[in-house]
């Protein structure tokens, strides 16, 4: 179980201290985990704070009940929190293969990186001793991503956007990954997502806003909420 | 041949035993073993100190190793090796210099390699550069390779000097004919207050010809790296170098491309990187479990792999 409380988080731009997030008090112990909310309302920067990437300017983070603020992103990753970047990072020089044994904390066989490629719709032959580089898609870094985190099999994993890039036709298989990932781990899955179909399958969407949580719920509660975050013109409003 | 000589010359040639085909082996300035085949000759030079190999037209798939290992200290020595490839020959060449340094005094080896590689012939050459010893003594190498490329001719050569050696000049000069390739693929690390310098020439005579001239490099500590290069398009030509730099802790880095085009249909591109190491990449690995120190190391290791 992951708990936050009272997590804020101000940046400094031109001398002047914005804030991003502003008491943030959440606990997570479901299935799957949506959160939501307009571009620059504090998703991103909230993952990286549990993730440990960035350090909350007051609050406390608990996963267990262990209080996890202050320990760094190695320790956080070893205590079984997983997070897939919104934009994967290339790495010249190491492989696929590579890659995921590291996220696997062992060295793995050839027929273990064909079960995870395959999960994310990756042909094993084509991929393992590529090297993760400029020459990959942003698609299929993508996919590398969310295999690595398959292959960590971590108590909470969270996702920045999973989405992004990736096409149509994978989209059912990605929820199927979510899925399968769920009955290995029973560990808790939170997805930071604008897609509908990703907030279908959520059990519970957390709405942000301006660095607040504006609501917690299910589909039904939130969507009417999120359609009211910001003032979109009349002629969408009508459309939507 | 005693344990430290055997460690050098597994660490520069892989040689766990005497190796299968043509080779030749120094140790300490002295002819350690030699083997000829029916299609390779070694013959010792009668005006200065190394060897003539000549590989003859058409040998197909045969190797020559020429380690040379020093662990005397204060050796200093120059080595002239001549390579004579015959037509359509297609061979792998290794070669390679270790260098161990027990005492207070300085070693250094200078290899001079040429290539005279003939019509059609294909050539793999590997070199590795290693140094060990705890003594004081500075362990200097200076390797120049010359290398001439007749038409259709291809070389590819690897080299890589990963530890040990304090400074080192390496100097490349190449000449490509008409339909011939090249391709340099160059790792280097240094770290303490090592230094290192490469300067490549080569000139691409020839239509059709290509080169290809790829240099990684970490340079750690308070190390220092200078990487020239210099490529000269005389004709219908494709030329490519490419000099990609981590650097770490209080290092030094400079890089001097330099491109001369003396024909309308020369295409010729550089391309040079130095930088740190991405603060997104050590996150990245860190997130999967590593330390930051340990991240490092599979990051500098994938780099120069």
């Amino acid at each position: 179980m992951l708990e936050l409380k009272g997590i804020c988080f101000s940046a400094e731009d031109e001398s002047r201290e914005v804030e991003i997030l502003n008491d943030i008090n959440l606990i997570i112990d479901d299935r799957f985990v949506a959160v939501t909310g307009p571009n620059g309302s504090g998703k991103s920067t909230l993952a990286k704070i549990i993730a440990g990437i960035l350090k909350p300017t007051a609050g406390q983070i608990l996963l267990d009940g262990v209080d996890i603020t202050n320990l760094s992103i190695t320790e956080r990753a070893n205590m079984g929190i997983s997070f897939a970047f919104q934009q994967p990072v290339r790495f010249k020089g190491i492989t696929v293969k590579e890659l995921l044994s590291i996220a696997a904390g062992k060295d793995t066989t050839i027929t273990e990186i064909c079960g995870m490629l395959s999960e994310v719709g990756l042909c094993a032959r084509d991929y393992v001793n590529r090297e993760v580089n400029a020459s990959l898609s942003g698609g299929e870094l993508k996919r590398i991503e969310i295999a690595m985190i398959m292959a960590r099999k971590t108590k909470v994993s969270i996702f920045d956007e999973p989405e992004a890039g990736i096409d149509l036709w994978s989209f059912q298989n990605l929820i199927r990954v979510f899925e399968k990932m769920h009955e290995e781990t029973k560990g808790s899955i939170l997805i930071i997502s604008h897609q509908e179909r990703i907030l279908n399958i959520a059990d519970r969407i957390i709405l942000l806003s301006d660095g607040q949580i504006k609501k917690v719920g299910s589909k039904e509660e939130v969507m009417p909420e999120l359609l009211g975050c910001g003032q979109p013109c009349k002629t969408l409003a009508d459309k939507l | 041949m005693d344990a430290i000589q055997q460690n050098l010359l597994e660490q520069v040639a892989g040689l766990h035993e005497i190796p299968a085909g043509a080779y030749n082996i120094r140790a300490n300035g002295q002819m350690a073993g030699r083997n000829t085949t029916a299609n390779i000759d070694i013959i010792t030079k009668e005006d200065k100190s190394g060897i003539d190999i000549r590989i003859k037209a058409d040998t197909k798939a045969e190797s020559v190793h020429i380690p040379v290992v020093l662990s005397q200290s204060g050796l200093k020595e120059s080595v002239y090796n001549d390579f004579f490839v015959g037509e359509n020959a297609d061979v792998t060449i290794i070669a390679g210099c270790g260098i161990h340094n027990g005492g207070a005094s300085t070693s250094e080896h200078s290899g001079i390699h040429r290539f005279f590689v003939d019509r059609n012939a294909k050539v793999r050459y590997v070199e590795k550069h290693y140094g060990a010893g705890d003594g004081n003594g500075e362990r200097i190498m200076n390797p120049t390779t010359e290398i001439h490329l007749a038409e259709g001719a291809f070389l590819e050569m690897e080299t890589v000097q990963i530890k040990g050696i304090d400074s080192t000049r390496r100097v490349t000069n190449a000449e490509v004919a008409e339909g011939a390739s090249l391709v340099i693929r160059e790792k280097i690390m240094t770290h303490g207050n090592q230094y290192a310098e490469t300067d490549f020439t080569v000139e691409m005579n020839g239509d059709d010809s290509s080169v290809n001239l790829v240099s990684r490099s970490v340079a750690k500590e308070c190390s220092e790296q200078l990487f020239k290069s210099r490529i000269i398009g005389n004709g219908k030509c494709h030329g490519h170098s490419e000099c990609d730099a981590i650097i770490m802790d209080q290092a030094s880095v400079s890089a001097i491309p330099e491109l001369t085009a003396n024909n309308i249909d020369a295409n010729l591109i550089h391309e040079a990187a130095i930088g740190k190491i991405a603060g997104e990449q050590l996150m990245k690995l860190m997130t999967l479990g590593l330390t930051e120190k340990e991240a490092e190391e599979q990051i500098v290791n994938g780099f120069l792999k």
